[in-house]
């Protein structure tokens, strides 16, 4: 399927629960976070749930009526390029991103930038993995 | 008696308040300034405040040619909103931004100073190039652009009390910032846009994305009567390399630059990158000054 994960993908996103909950600088500074998000690579989502500043679980998808705060949504190869260890210019940032036209941000977004720090660190934990 | 020596590293910067009065209404404005020479103002970006330009200030190769200085625009860093403030919502305009810097100028008796500005600054140059060309030396637009394309079409979330507005602004400009920068001046720079009052950051980008669209008159730049250099950051996606190029060649004889390894925030996320690309323009303006 085209925009499909690739298994290396897939082991990455699932291995954020491991790298946030294990810094506890990280888990410290996102305490007072707690919600439920949808990261989407090309056709694969994944659920991401929060709880006082942990990686609660990520579950992938497809879901049937599950409810997210909001979602972040890229091309596989984008959040790839994302999680690189020095980003080419557009691809730094979430928000670069999506002013590039290559990731969306959608659904209550004041929740996220409300921990914006936080959640930025959260979705960029495989680039520190890879480091 | 005199003072005695210090006995600890003593900064060449000098903070001093200006009394000018600004939209009618009295205005203390805080300053600081290093050197001798070529007056050279500086100004800071949205929502933040001189001490982007501390390593500028410190910069022995520069102050030795040039006499920097950068104000706190009212509202920001050390300079107090005006009078009656708790009862207004700031908003920055293109006019009020003028007359703040001509006023400055004049206050100080600066003689055709070289106008270096970042961002809001950047853009404020442009206007100033159109308008006042023979007021200054030569004008530098850092990740400056007569328009930028927006990612985000409200900026209510950066001035609501249910949402910190120096986390949110802290984290949404880190991504500005180049991977490259190293990470003391990074968080210099970010700690400057945490502390910003309630509602500023917002206020000034009124003229960053609304009052500041100049792309029906930058074309009448006359950069015979002052020269015009531009230089972006190759990690800007604020201002982008091509926003900036779009301007410059509207343009006759504008000088631009894309500069490597940097962001949105060059002279204070990493200064010594954006001295590569600075040194070089200073040199350039003050050997013509001589000529």
């Amino acid at each position: 399927m085209i925009g499909a994960v690739s298994d290396d993908t897939h082991a990455r996103i699932l291995a954020i629960a491991e790298t946030v909950n294990g810094d506890v600088d990280l888990v410290r500074r996102g305490r007072h976070c707690s919600t439920t998000f949808l990261l989407e690579a090309g056709d694969t989502s994944y659920l991401v749930r929060v709880r006082e500043g942990r990686i609660a679980s990520i579950e992938r998808g497809p879901f049937l009526m599950r409810p997210w705060t909001f979602a972040l949504r890229a091309s596989a190869d984008a959040w790839c390029r994302f999680w690189e260890p020095v980003p080419a210019p557009g691809y730094h940032d979430l928000f670069a991103m999506k002013k590039l036209g290559v990731a969306s941000v959608d659904g209550d977004i004041i929740p996220l930038l409300t921990h914006l720090r936080y959640l930025k660190d959260v979705i960029a934990a495989p680039r520190r993995a890879a480091a | 008696m005199a003072d005695p020596e210090p006995r600890a590293p003593l900064e060449p910067i000098v903070g001093r308040y200006l009394r000018l009065t600004l939209g009618g209404r009295p205005c203390r404005v805080y300053f600081e300034e290093a050197g001798q020479g070529i007056p050279l103002v500086c100004l800071h970006t949205a929502g933040a405040d001189n001490r982007q330009y501390r390593h500028l200030l410190n910069d022995a190769g520069i102050t030795r040619d040039y006499r920097v200085l950068a104000f706190d625009m009212p509202w920001h860093g050390k300079s107090l909103p005006p009078l009656g403030w708790q009862d207004e919502e700031y908003r920055l305009t293109t006019a009020g931004y003028i007359e703040t810097i001509l006023t400055f100028c004049d206050a100080m008796g600066l003689e055709r100073p070289v106008l270096l500005g970042c961002s809001i600054g950047g853009k404020i140059v442009l206007e100033l190039a159109r308008l006042h060309p023979d007021r200054f030396c030569a004008l530098i637009g850092v990740e400056s652009a007569a328009y930028q394309p927006p990612w985000y079409d409200d900026t209510g979330f950066l001035h609501r009390p249910d949402l910190h507005g120096g986390e949110v602004a802290g984290a949404l400009m880190a991504g500005l910032i180049a991977p490259q920068s190293p990470s003391e001046t990074r968080w210099d720079t970010l700690w400057g846009y945490m502390q910003g009052g309630p509602g500023v950051f917002k206020g000034d980008l009124w003229f960053y994305r609304v009052d500041g669209d100049f792309r029906d008159r930058v074309g009448e730049i006359d950069t015979s009567r002052c020269p015009l250099y531009l230089l972006t950051g190759e990690y800007d996606f604020s201002c982008t390399p091509d926003d900036t190029r779009a301007t410059a060649e509207k343009i006759p004889g504008a000088r631009f630059t894309v500069m490597r390894e940097i962001g949105h925030f060059p002279m204070s996320e990493n200064p010594a990158q954006f001295r590569k690309y600075l040194a070089p323009v200073l040199d350039e303006i003050r050997a013509a000054r001589r000529g």
